[in-house]
């Protein structure tokens, strides 16, 4: 695509928090969706003349709706904990991408409007009018976070911007501002069945042509199947996974595992996404709607499981959503969700992610590999947000830091660590989440990053690192776009079911 | 009575009044706010006393602040520790015979007044000094900060300065408790300490100082890790499945 030429900010020894640079991503904003594109969400197509008192009902309906919303706008005191934990500030300095000053981009006009200080005193305690700019303001810099809950994990209070977030970006599709990437993408699935718009017969076409692949490369016949009544198991994977490099490298790996272990599996068209764009917009309507296709696909496939794929905020949607929006889970005693748990196999957990499935497999002795089939890696595991800070799994908390750190070990002989504060429940952002991996976001998506290449490149320089592997269809994509920029190359860029998919041991056992 | 004891008499009711109801309200505000979706940061406890674990981590440990920035976590605990021996202290003045314990802090209540004062002017400087921190501070959080100096180092110059006859202000309180008020020493260190305590409470319920029990009804840190194990679903989400 021909656009501007972006250079990315130069790596640092020792990182420092940037100086202020104000309005330094003031220009960088999403494409607005077309009437086309909002009319299929129930959105108004453009800008709605009363937007003002439309824009501060829907955030009064949000205020009732949203415990989070109401206590997170009240509590916060300005200490600054989260000042420097965004990627995006760090990497660009704009100040209005401190967690702190995206919130009060809100928070300004909640006081004018919904608080007696606010009212009395605007100016002593900061609260504002919601004019023209300040509503453009909030499409710029609403849109300029990736919803990754770092900030939430220093603030005192618990303060989690994503929330803020995601009110903010429902209140702008109510008036007509909606983002075109992510509204557009979510008609697909609607639509379609999957973001990428893959229909049924091209999803059939492409998953025999792998399986004519790996025949050729392995000389086994690994299924890869679609919509099969009575598997056991139906696997809900992003649909990057189907062609997307170096995502179908997972893929084959799920595959594999499940060949290996004597599962029966398949894949759904009706359901072909495990990603739900419905969270990035916050808006509960579209989110449930999204990940009932799952339900109604496990429902009709008659599947006693549900497994998901490498996709952090899937993963998060399916772990601590699905229960509450489609039933998929446990312990429900109210008829919609039994009618779909009696129908689970509760054994298993439901949902279970793949890396909880392979771990469980390879703890029972159930795959064997060739480890050393990894050996021309020296491998680094980038914890996605998602997973890190809004998921679990397996029966303990950091079950989701543990488990795919110990399938990593247990195909592969050289894994390095990235240095503390940069991983685990403090991992960086990959710079493309929560809806903003489009091209006309590559800037900010550039300086997003920068945290994650500098962690990156210590361990590049001290220990050879020339993998990082991810568990998550975004991350796989934001880097293999951005880490160029950086003097990486892209095929450094992987997932632990593609080290799964090089070391496993098909057919002998 | 004398015009000042009739004027803090009414002060204090008005301003206890205002802080137990305005705070009362919004405590019943959030408890009846629904959550619609689990959404603990994790990794989060699984069971209630794991719950109750971390929000009493957060509240005497400050653990997520901890985790961010040690600096404006020393700076914050000075304070906020400083300030509880000193409420502890001041205990002495509403109960009558004293209560062992706070018999026990009072030596301590006064390092502790010396704590908040270091702790709020060094908060105080970060706001002033640091650029990303000045900018994001609105005039209030400022005079916050102001406010709360004020009364520290009142309550400071009432021991160190000038004496205050304590156990009049003690009667006083005494007899506020039991609708009996009785008169207030005249004194200017005084005057000041109490009119700005009661401003604090006044703001407390339309202010950040909501932060307080804000803690409590945080979904990040109240909620249990737990969605695959049991069904969490809001009256007003229940309600788009009977459609």
């Amino acid at each position: 695509m021909a656009g501007p030429e972006f250079t990315a900010p130069v790596l640092r020894e020792y990182p420092v928090i940037p100086i202020l640079q104000r309005g330094a991503m003031a220009a960088a904003t999403p494409y607005l969706a077309n009437e086309k594109i909002q009319e299929a969400l129930g959105f108004p197509g453009k800008l709605v003349d009363d937007w003002h008192d439309k824009a501060i009902a829907k955030m009064g309906d949000l205020l009732g709706k949203y415990r989070s919303l109401k206590v997170f706008l009240d509590t916060c005191v300005h200490c600054g904990a989260c000042s420097d934990k965004c990627h995006y500030f760090l990497g660009s300095g704009d100040p209005k991408n401190m967690p702190v000053a995206r919130q009060d981009l809100l928070r300004s006009v909640y006081r004018r409007h919904f608080t007696l200080a606010g009212k009395m005193f605007p100016q002593l305690v900061g609260a504002r009018e919601l004019t023209r700019e300040v509503l453009d303001e909030w499409y710029t810099y609403y849109n300029q976070c990736s919803e990754c809950r770092r900030c939430s994990v220093f603030c005192p209070y618990g303060i989690d911007t994503a929330e803020v977030t995601m009110a903010a970006r429902e209140i702008l599709d109510s008036v007509g501002l909606g983002q075109k990437y992510s509204n557009e993408i979510i008609g697909k699935v609607h639509k379609i069945g999957n973001n990428l718009g893959l229909p049924g017969p091209a999803l059939e076409n492409t998953l025999e042509g792998l399986e004519e692949d790996i025949k050729e490369d392995t000389g086994i016949d690994v299924r890869y199947p679609l919509d099969v009544h009575g598997a056991e198991v139906l696997l809900v994977t992003p649909s990057a996974d189907f062609f997307a490099e170096p995502h179908i490298e997972s893929l084959i790996g799920y595959g594999k595992v499940f060949h290996a272990a004597g599962i029966s599996w398949t894949l759904s068209s009706k359901a072909s996404e495990a990603g739900n764009f419905g969270m990035f917009i916050g808006n509960y309507e579209q989110l449930r709607k999204v990940a009932l296709r799952v339900r109604e696909a496990a429902q009709e496939l008659g599947v006693k499981r549900i497994v998901v794929g490498e996709c952090g905020h899937a993963w998060r949607i399916a772990y601590s959503f699905w229960n509450t929006l489609t039933g998929i889970g446990a312990g429900a005693n109210d008829p919609f969700a039994i009618q779909l748990q009696s129908q689970l196999d509760h054994r298993h957990k439901q949902p279970m992610h793949i890396c909880e499935l392979t771990w469980d497999l390879i703890q029972r002795g159930a795959l064997s590999f060739d480890k050393e089939a990894n050996d021309h890696r020296i491998i680094t595991f980038h914890d996605s947000c998602n997973v890190a800070r809004a998921t679990r799994m397996g029966n303990t908390p950091g079950g989701q830091f543990e488990i795919p750190r110990h399938i990593i070990k247990a195909v592969a002989n050289h894994y390095v660590e990235m240095a503390p504060g940069t991983t685990h429940e403090q991992t960086f952002c990959c710079g493309g989440g929560g809806g903003i991996l489009t091209d006309e976001m590559l800037d900010l998506r550039i300086k997003g990053t920068l945290p994650r290449m500098e962690a990156l490149k210590q361990v590049v320089d001290s220990d050879g690192v020339n993998f990082m592997v991810t568990i998550c269809a975004i991350c796989k994509a934001q880097f293999t776009k951005v880490v160029p920029y950086y003097g990486f190359k892209m095929s450094m860029i992987g997932g632990v079911h593609q080290l799964v998919s090089t070391a496993i041991k098909l057919g002998d056992k | 009575m004398s015009a000042a004891t009739l004027f803090f008499a009414v002060l204090f009711y008005l301003a206890t009044a205002v802080l137990l109801i305005g705070l009362g309200r919004k405590i019943a505000d959030y408890a009846r706010t629904p959550a619609p979706l689990l959404i603990p940061t994790t990794p989060a406890p699984t069971t209630t006393g794991g719950v109750v674990l971390r929000l009493l981590r957060e509240l005497t440990l400050f653990e997520s602040l901890f985790k961010s920035n040690l600096w404006l976590w020393v700076l914050g605990m000075l304070f906020h520790v400083g300030l509880a021996l000193v409420l502890a202290r001041h205990l002495r003045y509403f109960s009558e015979p004293v209560w062992a314990w706070v018999a026990v802090i009072q030596p301590f209540g006064i390092y502790a007044g010396l704590a908040m004062l270091a702790g709020l002017a060094g908060l105080w400087a970060r706001r002033l000094l640091i650029e990303r921190i000045r900018y994001i501070s609105t005039p209030s959080d400022h005079l916050m900060l102001l406010l709360l100096m004020g009364i520290t180092a009142s309550g400071l110059m009432m021991k160190f300065v000038s004496h205050t006859d304590i156990v009049a202000v003690k009667v006083f309180f005494l007899g506020l408790l039991r609708f009996n008020p009785q008169p207030l020493p005249v004194d200017a260190p005084l005057y000041v300490h109490l009119t700005l305590v009661a401003v604090l409470m006044l703001v407390f319920p339309i202010s950040k100082l909501l932060h307080a029990p804000g803690l409590f009804f945080s979904p990040t840190r109240n909620q249990r890790d737990n969605p695959r194990e049991a069904r969490h679903l809001a009256p007003w989400a229940a309600k788009l499945e009977v459609k």
